[in-house]
Formats: structure tokens, C-alpha cells, sequence
């Protein structure tokens, strides 16, 4: 295993990496949770483009995320036919009409009803699915907890997420060495072995490994005690970057595609999925 | 021994909670034991909320699995996936329940309450919370995800208690006074 | 006048957990703007000594305290750890776990954020502390981009934001190669003149810290303070020696040769040290008379050829080097952090596939072989013993790679008895592990890897963060196998158990070769030295007050210290 970056945060520049971690997190969670409250594939399609033009104003590296992206629409050819065996009258359920396209046996059998669920179901995940990997890709790490505890997260629960982050470096090197120390001590982690066996396995790689994070914890907290750690009940953020105007700009645009979604959601739609068959 | 059902959140377990989800993160994205059920891994990463939970208490070990499972999310690329996401942290929560039954610290072996409430806590996880979240915020359909979550907290659950159960036994042996030795 | 700004007075301390107390009755001023040096061996209560100063004791390590504390005339008992802060900076030995930061201006900022400091005046304020310590271009940087020694500023940066007036020090040279750690020393005395703080070094490597001026030396064993005095005092005596310190070498030298030290003969530093002629003669007398030099000529058994490696596949850590190791030396890789000497280890027992070359034990390629495979050839001891011991039990520990083979029950048995004889372990073989010092846990790992009866045993860095006492109590314990015959391979940075321990070494920079042969001729050049970021032990500043071969002279120094060793044995 090579050393991967955990982010892979490059400040390119543009105006999407100029705006303030803050304001990159609540304009991503209104995004995604506007694509979770809606399965109207009008409405995500027009999200999917959202995300799209997002994606390409940050000038996403597309060609650099092939592979995630290969893997993504295997998971999700495989998630829809998949989807089908195992519930293939899950459309008809919903919308309550049955258009038949072809009959392969009296419960499978292809609906109109069913590939438009699917559909609207695939064109959800593969508008959440940009949203994710460009937020990923945009926002400088060490502005995540400041972000968090910007939107009200406790700055102690905000300090766990910046501290494993910083940790899992170190973390994933120590579980390489170990791992290797014990393969060259015999421990047979190839599939030939037995499941139990393999658990056992696990277990004797886990043992150091976790017993030498805990003699970390004990240096870390005297460490950040010692430089006044958890003696105010807030604190301020080196790395957090004040709102501007383009960033209430861009809160107030998701702010609006949110609600106009939650508006034909609840208002216009009144229902989860819009119905095409009636 | 007076310990509050909580525990506390002091600046040690802030550190151990952040460290623990660091390794939940590294062996939930790198270390998968195929099980025998295909398509399905056994996700050993659930012994260390289990284990982290009887030592921190509910509060680190959700925060664990929370924080554990939404960065690896969102490491992968896929989004982030909330309802799986909060049921680790519900399934951690659970397992911190075990904190007030146990003293792992002084070197008494986990007991009883330590496996019953991660069984419970993994299924109401992964039957309860899970599904119903995916059929509330994503639709999935409803057989689906009870089919996916009776698997996954078989297979969870299996984690959890054993992966969990060795890392605890093997705290409570370290700690335990090593006092009566002698040279034979 | 001079004021005390720390004083213990009839302080005694006692750890909850523990019968004895670590601390006793202890009487020490510290003066404003003093430098105050405290040496002990692991356990010796040091380390407990520094807690006390920073609040760590009695707020997070609970205790029974008697007599009294104070900085600067308060008792530290009714302060917290949060308002002792502010007046005691605490730089800690492990400058990875002091990073909290998620790069350097985040983790210089760090107290500043705790103290709610509005962003307006920390950024300059963070940048400004920066520059002291030479790490203002370096803001954005991660810790994984860092060099020890530049972690290291880091940590001290993110104290100095405080404006503390004293800087205690736990143990700053046990991470660090010897030059980074000289560079360190210096930076710490001129950090200490710009602001005018009080320090205090806690460390056991008492001839780097000597490297600049020492108001004063404390040495503490067993909890109390043994002396308490200026340096060349203090290296006049016998005390260091008699508590398990080892003395700067060319004291120790000087003294072998049977000279007198006088603190007038100012011994703190090798530049102010004044020998007489007839002190000169008799050191060069007695270097002579324990010359010889003996070269062991032996088969090759590990030759690595023309071998490259690189993770990225641009850039190559290791880069086209060849080399022999032959069967029964004791072999050390050196070089800085960084170098290449742990990524050539991992190549030597197949966790990382070279890119080009071979490697070839006994003439044999030995790339197809899986880890395990070589793993019974080649056996590797880690750094840290924690991150090896995965068994309970001292048996189960030292029997669990012939488990793993397959190896029948009785021969395990009897194979691990046998290793556990070796490695003075028998006697505990059915003891849990937990209850073992770091040194033992240390032998365990090695008798783990022996048991497996390779060919070759690499050792990564075999005495870090050891006291001279663990430290001899190690490298004995090794030449004992070597001299059965086991071939060793050391990576190493400490430049003196080299020399004292090995027969043959090569020096890496950069990932390549730049010496290749005895441990006493790679410090003569000061190219190499240089480069390498090494260090020149002060023997060679003494062979040349004395007009001898700097590396002859070496030489004469180890063969004495092993007589000397012997006869106690």
C-alpha cells in the first residue's frame, strides 16, 4: 500500500476555493440534503447540473479521479440490477399503476413504473456523488474544524474530527509496519486461510497496533493540556477564513435551491416521488 | 466504583475519541475480512468502538463511529451515506453503554452486559435505525434494506463481539496487577 | 540580585499507584535566566521532577505531596495546569505527539486558540514567532513534510507564543540525528539570550547538551539529588560515571589515560579543556598502548546489487547502491533522517520489492520468496516494542513465528527455552509481558525474531531513547550474539555506538552510498560528516590536542572500554 493523501486538497484558485471552509460545509450539506429530501427527477436532474457546473467553474480533475469514477458507476450498475431482483415491484408499489415492458416470470416482471424508479433512484446518487468528491476536493483541511464549529458543532467534538485527521497518517503507517512485522512472523494473511483464523489474525495485528495508540492519547492530551486546551468554553481558529460577500452569495444560492426544492417537494408535488403515470 | 453513565469528556478522551476514530477509519477502509457471505465484508472496525466504548464511555464511542464512518465516506468519494453513518454512531453509543458496566482499567475482564449491549446496540443499528432511515431519506426498497441489515448486523455484530471482546479481554490482562511474580 | 524563580523546598512526591515516593526531599533554586541542566537515568525521578514544574503533576498524575514547590513565589499546587502555562513552556520529547496542529501555523497557534486570541493579532503574532525559530516559510506545511529537528521548532514555537519566562525541556535529543541535535542545543541557547528565559534541560546525552553553555548540572538518582553543581565541577568528580551517566569522551578518555581532571581544567567544554604537555603525553601513551585493530574476514552472505527504489516512481529513495554484509558482522546503516535507512531495511526483508537490482543472500535472488519466507532469513526488530508484541504471555510472544511455521510442539518448546536462555529470559518465560520494563519488552522482540534462528537479524534504531545503562545493557546483550556468531545489521544515528559496536558501516545520503567500510574512518572526513549530518565525537578533537590518527585514536578508546567492560565481567 502506497502512501495515500488523506485529502487531496490542491489550492487551484478559483472561486470556489476562495470561498471559506464555512461556507463550502453549509452550502455542501444544503446541497445534499436538498438531493435526500426529493426523488423528483426533474428537480434532480436540475441538482445533478447544479453539481456539474459547480464541479467544472472548481476545475475538478476528472481525468485524476477516473478510477473512484470507474468504481462508482460499476457500484451503481451492480446496485440497479440488483435493485430490480430483489424488489422488482417496488415501482409499481409506489405509484400504483403496473405498465408492463416485458414479463419474464409472474414477479419479475419489467415495469415502466419500476425503470422509473430506478432511474430517478440512479440520477440521486450520481448527483450526490460530485457534490461529495468536490467538497472533498476543495476545502483545505485544516478549515474543517473550524467549519464544523461554525454551524454549532461543540469545538471539543470539532477537535476529535481535525485530531483524526491529523492522526490517520500516522495511524495507517503504524498499521502498515505492524502488519508486515507480523506477516514476516508468520501470520498468514492470504484467503487460503480459514475465516476464524483470519479474525485471529486480524486480532494479533490489532493488538499492537491499538495498545500503541493508547500510550499516544495519554502524550497527546498532556500535550494540548499543557498549552491550555480545554480551559475556555469557546476558542478561536487559526485557520478560519471570515465570510465575505461571495460567501454569503453562495449560502444564499443554496439557501434558495434548497428551498425551492423543499417548496415543490411539500407545495407543489406534495409527495416524495412525482408521478408521471397519472 | 461511582462512574457517571456518560463518562466524562475530558481532555483525554477528546484525544482518545479522535484517535479512535483515526483507527476506525484506517481499518474500515483498509482492513475487510471477506465473509462468507458474498458481497458482504466483516467490518472489524466495530471492535474498536466496542472496545473504545467500554474504556471512553457512549459519547466517544458514537462520536467514534460517526466520525469514523462519515470521514471514510468521504474519503472514498461517494458522499456521504448518513443513514449508515448515524447507525455506527447509534451501534457506538450502544457499546458505550458498556462503560459503566465495566472496569477494563483495573484489569477486570469484560462481562455479560459488555456483549449483550453491543448485540442489542448492532441491531438496533443496523434493523432498526438503518433501514428506516434509508427507507425515510433515500426510498430503498423496504425488503431490501431489511434484508441488508439483518446481514449486516449478523456480520457486525460477530465483529464487534469477538474483535471487540479480544481487544478488551487482552486490556484487562495488561492492566491487571502483575505484582505476585516470581523467577522460577 | 538574583532572584529564584523556581524553588523546591524539602519536596517530596509520591504517585498514588506507587509505595515508594519517586521524588525525595528535594532542595533546588532555580535562579532568573539561568540554564540549569537535569540528568538521571530512565526512572531515576527526572522526568517526574520536570511534570512538577509544568502542573502535569499533581493535576493530571495525582499524588502525595510534602514540602514545598513554588514559581515564581507561588505555590504550583494552587495554580492549574492551564495558568502554570503561562509561565512554563514544556517542550516534550516526542515532537509527533506535541503536534497537534493539522500543519505549523495551526499548531504554533495553538495556545493562542485555547486563549481566544482574535484572528487580527494571531496571524502576525504566529508569524512573528515563526521567524525565531526559522519556520516562517514553512506555515502550510504538514507534519508528514517535516524533518524531526523542524517538528521540534515547531513545538518550541508553539511555547514561545506564550511569552513564557521559563522553557523546560523533556529530553530534546532522543529523536534527533547528532547534528540536528546540536543545531537544536545552539538554537536553544540563543533563544534563551533574545528572550531572556529561564531553562531547563531534562536529558541524559550530558556531552551534546555541554555543546553550549550549562550554568549548571543536577543530577538526580533514586528520586533525590545526588549533585548540584557548575559543570566542570560536576566532570572533575566520578559522580556522573558512578550513577550511570556517560561522561563526555574525551573526559573519559583523559581519564582512562590516568590524568587527573581539576575544575581548573575547565572539562565542560573540549574548547575550553586544558591538558598539560605531560597530560597530553600520557593520553597519547595509553592510546598507544591499546591500538589494534582486528578485521574479520569472512564469507559475503547479504549482497545487495545496483539496487533502486522509489514509492512515487519519480522520485528514488534508494538510488542504484551496491553492498556486502558478511556473515558474523555487525553491519550499521547511518545517515540522517530521511536518508533512505529504513526504506533499505524494508527492502532487505521484502516489504517493499526493489524497482531494479537484486538482493542476494548466499548468492541466491531472493525476490520471490514471500515475507514470511524471508522473514525466517532475515528477521526485523522494530523501533518500538509495542508495535511488535501482539501475545500476552513471554512463551506465546517468543513461540509465535514457529506457530505460524508449523513447527512441531516439542521442537517449539525447545526452541524457545533455548532463546529464552540467550536472552536471560528463561527465568520469566511464564510471566504476562505487561510486566516488563521497556528494555526487557526489548529483548522479548529480539528473542521473538532469534527463535526463528535467521541468518541475518536487522535491528531499527536498537537504543533510542535509552539511558547509558539500558542502552549498555542492549548493546552487550548484541555483541554477545554477535560474538556466536550472529551477523547483525544496525540502523542507527547515534554515531558512538557505531563506532563502538561495529565492524563495518555504510553511510547513506540521499539514497546513496557515500561510504562504505570501518566505522572509525567515516567521521574523519569532514565531507561525508557533512553531508551526512553527522557528528564528529570530541575523541577526534582529542587525538588532535594529543597529535595522534584521529582514527587509531578511536580505536585505542573502544579496545580500552571493552578491556575495561570485560574485566568487570
Amino acid at each position: 500500500m502506497k502512501k495515500t493523501k488523506l485529502f487531496s486538497y490542491v489550492d487551484n484558485g478559483t472561486i470556489i476555493h476562495k470561498l471559506s471552509g464555512l461556507s463550502k460545509l453549509i452550502c455542501f450539506l444544503l446541497l445534499t440534503f436538498a438531493s435526500m429530501f426529493t426523488y423528483d427527477i426533474r428537480v434532480l436532474l436540475v441538482l445533478l447540473l447544479i453539481s456539474l457546473v459547480i464541479s467544472y467553474i472548481a476545475k475538478f480533475p476528472f481525468k485524476r479521479y477516473k478510477l473512484v469514477l470507474v468504481y462508482f458507476m460499476i457500484f451503481m450498475v451492480f446496485n440497479f440490477l440488483l435493485n430490480f431482483l430483489l424488489a422488482p415491484n417496488y415501482g409499481v408499489e409506489i405509484f400504483g399503476t403496473k405498465h408492463v415492458i416485458y414479463v419474464f416470470s409472474d414477479h419479475f416482471t419489467l415495469t415502466w413504473e419500476q425503470m422509473y424508479y430506478q432511474l430517478a433512484k440512479f440520477v440521486k446518487y450520481i448527483c450526490i456523488m460530485p457534490l461529495g468528491l468536490m467538497f472533498f476536493y476543495t476545502i483545505d483541511p485544516s478549515e474543517f474544524a473550524s467549519s464544523l464549529n461554525g454551524i454549532k458543532v461543540p469545538y471539543k467534538a470539532c477537535t476529535v474530527f481535525a485530531l483524526a485527521l491529523r492522526y490517520f497518517p500516522d495511524i495507517q503507517r503504524d498499521y502498515n509496519n505492524i502488519n508486515l512485522a507480523q506477516q514476516a512472523r508468520g501470520i498468514d494473511s492470504s484467503k487460503k486461510a480459514s475465516l476464524t483464523k483470519r479474525v485471529k489474525n486480524v486480532a494479533k495485528i490489532l493488538l499492537p497496533l491499538v495498545f500503541s495508540t493508547l500510550d499516544r492519547v495519554e502524550l497527546i492530551s498532556n500535550a494540548m493540556e499543557l498549552r491550555g486546551y480545554g480551559k475556555e468554553k469557546k476558542r478561536t481558529w487559526y485557520s478560519y477564513r471570515r465570510l465575505v460577500k461571495r460567501d454569503y452569495l453562495a449560502i444564499g444560492l443554496c439557501l434558495f435551491i434548497f428551498a425551492s426544492v423543499l417548496f415543490m417537494r411539500f407545495v407543489v408535488v406534495k409527495n416524495l416521488f412525482w408521478n408521471p403515470f397519472i | 466504583m461511582n462512574k457517571s453513565f456518560f463518562g466524562k469528556f475530558d481532555v483525554k478522551t477528546i484525544v482518545a475519541t479522535a484517535l479512535g476514530a483515526a483507527l476506525f477509519l484506517v481499518l474500515f477502509a483498509f482492513v475487510k475480512i471477506p465473509s462468507p457471505v458474498p458481497n458482504t465484508n466483516i467490518q472489524i472496525a466495530y471492535g474498536i468502538t466496542t472496545f473504545f466504548g467500554a474504556l471512553f464511555g457512549p459519547i466517544s464511542a458514537a462520536l467514534i463511529g460517526f466520525a469514523g464512518h462519515a470521514l471514510n465516506d468521504f474519503i472514498a468519494g461517494f458522499g456521504i451515506w448518513w443513514s449508515w453513518v448515524i447507525a455506527s454512531a447509534v451501534a457506538g453509543l450502544f457499546a458505550g453503554f458498556a462503560y459503566k458496566f465495566s472496569d477494563l482499567e483495573h484489569g477486570k475482564k469484560p462481562g455479560k452486559m459488555f456483549f449483550i449491549l453491543n448485540i442489542v446496540g448492532q441491531f438496533i443499528a443496523w434493523v432498526i435505525v438503518a433501514p428506516i432511515l434509508d427507507i425515510v431519506i433515500y426510498a430503498e426498497p423496504v425488503d431490501t434494506v431489511f434484508v441488508q441489515g439483518l446481514t449486516s448486523f449478523v456480520v457486525d455484530a460477530i465483529s464487534a463481539c469477538v474483535v471487540g471482546g479480544i481487544l478488551a479481554y487482552a486490556y484487562a490482562a495488561v492492566r491487571s496487577s502483575a505484582s505476585s511474580l516470581d523467577k522460577e | 540580585m538574583k532572584e529564584p524563580i523556581i524553588e523546591f523546598k524539602d519536596f517530596s512526591f509520591r504517585y498514588y499507584a506507587q509505595k515508594q515516593p519517586t521524588l525525595k526531599n528535594i532542595n533546588l533554586k532555580i535562579n532568573k535566566g539561568e540554564k540549569v541542566l537535569i540528568v538521571g537515568l530512565s526512572g531515576s525521578g527526572k522526568s517526574t521532577l520536570g511534570n512538577c514544574l509544568n502542573g502535569l503533576i499533581p493535576f493530571k498524575y495525582e499524588g502525595e505531596i510534602s514540602g514545598s514547590c513554588k514559581i515564581k513565589g507561588q505555590e504550583t499546587r494552587d495554580l492549574s495546569i492551564a495558568e502554570l502555562s503561562k509561565s512554563v513552556g514544556t517542550v516534550l520529547q516526542d515532537s509527533d505527539g506535541q503536534f497537534v496542529g493539522l500543519n505549523v501555523g495551526e499548531d504554533i497557534a495553538f495556545a493562542l486558540e485555547n486563549d481566544n486570541v482574535p484572528l487580527e493579532k494571531m496571524k502576525p503574532l504566529v508569524k512573528k514567532i515563526a521567524s525565531m525559530v526559522d519556520m516562517e516559510n514553512y506555515l502550510t506545511r504538514s507534519p508528514m513534510e517535516l524533518s524531526g529537528g523542524q517538528k521540534q521548532r515547531v513545538a518550541l514555537a508553539g511555547v514561545l507564543v506564550d511569552e513564557v519566562e521559563v522553557l523546560l525541556f523533556d529530553e530534546p535529543l532522543a529523536n534527533l540525528d547528532p547534528a540536528t541535535g546540536k543545531t537544536a542545543i545552539a538554537l536553544i541557547d540563543e533563544l534563551q539570550k533574545k528572550t531572556d528565559s529561564t531553562v531547563v534541560i531534562i536529558e541524559h546525552r550530558l556531552e551534546d547538551v555541554l555543546y553550549r553553555h550549562v550554568d549548571r548540572i543536577v543530577l538526580i538518582d533514586d528520586g533525590a539529588i545526588v549533585i548540584d553543581d557548575v559543570p566542570d565541577n560536576v566532570l572533575a568528580s566520578d559522580v556522573l560515571i558512578r550513577h550511570g551517566i556517560r561522561e563526555p569522551l574525551y573526559v573519559s578518555a583523559a581519564k582512562f589515560a590516568g590524568v587527573k581532571i581539576t575544575p581548573e581544567m575547565h572539562p565542560s567544554s573540549i574548547d575550553t579543556f586544558k591538558l598539560t604537555e605531560d597530560d597530553k603525553d600520557r593520553i597519547l601513551n595509553w592510546a598507544k598502548s591499546h591500538a589494534n585493530t582486528k578485521t574479520k574476514n569472512k564469507q559475503v552472505l547479504l549482497k545487495g546489487k545496483d539496487l533502486s527504489f522509489s514509492y512515487d516512481g519519480e522520485q528514488n529513495i534508494i538510488d542504484d547502491i551496491s553492498f556486502d554484509v558478511k556473515s558474523g558482522e555487525m553491519f550499521a546503516i547511518i545517515g540522517k533522517n530521511g536518508a533512505g535507512k529504513s526504506t533499505l531495511s524494508k527492502l532487505l526483508v521484502g516489504f517493499e520489492k526493489e524497482d531494479k537490482g537484486q538482493i542476494l543472500l548466499e548468492d541466491r535472488d531472493i525476490k520471490d520468496d514471500t515475507i514470511y519466507e524471508r522473514g525466517k532469513e532475515i528477521g526485523i526488530v522494530l523501533q518500538n516494542p509495542n508495535q511488535m508484541i501482539c501475545n500476552t504471555m513471554i512463551y506465546d510472544e517468543v513461540a509465535y513465528g514457529l506457530k505460524n511455521g508449523g513447527v512441531k510442539d516439542e521442537e517449539i518448546k525447545e526452541r524457545v527455552y533455548e532463546t529464552l536462555k540467550i536472552c536471560g529470559l528463561y527465568e520469566m518465560r511464564n510471566w504476562p509481558i505487561s510486566a516488563l520494563s521497556y528494555g526487557q519488552k526489548k529483548r522479548v522482540t529480539i528473542a521473538s525474531i532469534l527463535v526463528m534462528r535467521p541468518k541475518i537479524i536487522i535491528l531499527d534504531e536498537p537504543t533510542a531513547g535509552q539511558d547509558y545503562r539500558h542502552y549498555t545493557e542492549i548493546m552487550e546483550f548484541l555483541r554477545k550474539l554477535n560474538n556466536d556468531g550472529q551477523t547483525i545489521i544496525m540502523i542507527t544515528h547515534d554515531m558512538h555506538l557505531m563506532l563502538e559496536y561495529c565492524d563495518r558501516c555504510i553511510t547513506l545520503v540521499d539514497g546513496k552510498i557515500y561510504y562504505e567500510g570501518l566505522p572509525s574512518s567515516v567521521l574523519v572526513d569532514e565531507n561525508i560528516t557533512q553531508k551526512a549530518n553527522l557528528k564528529m565525537t570530541s575523541l577526534y578533537d582529542l587525538a588532535k590536542i594529543v597529535k595522534m590518527e584521529p582514527n587509531d585514536f578511536t580505536q585505542s578508546y573502544i579496545n580500552a572500554e571493552r578491556s575495561l567492560r570485560h574485566e568487570k565481567d
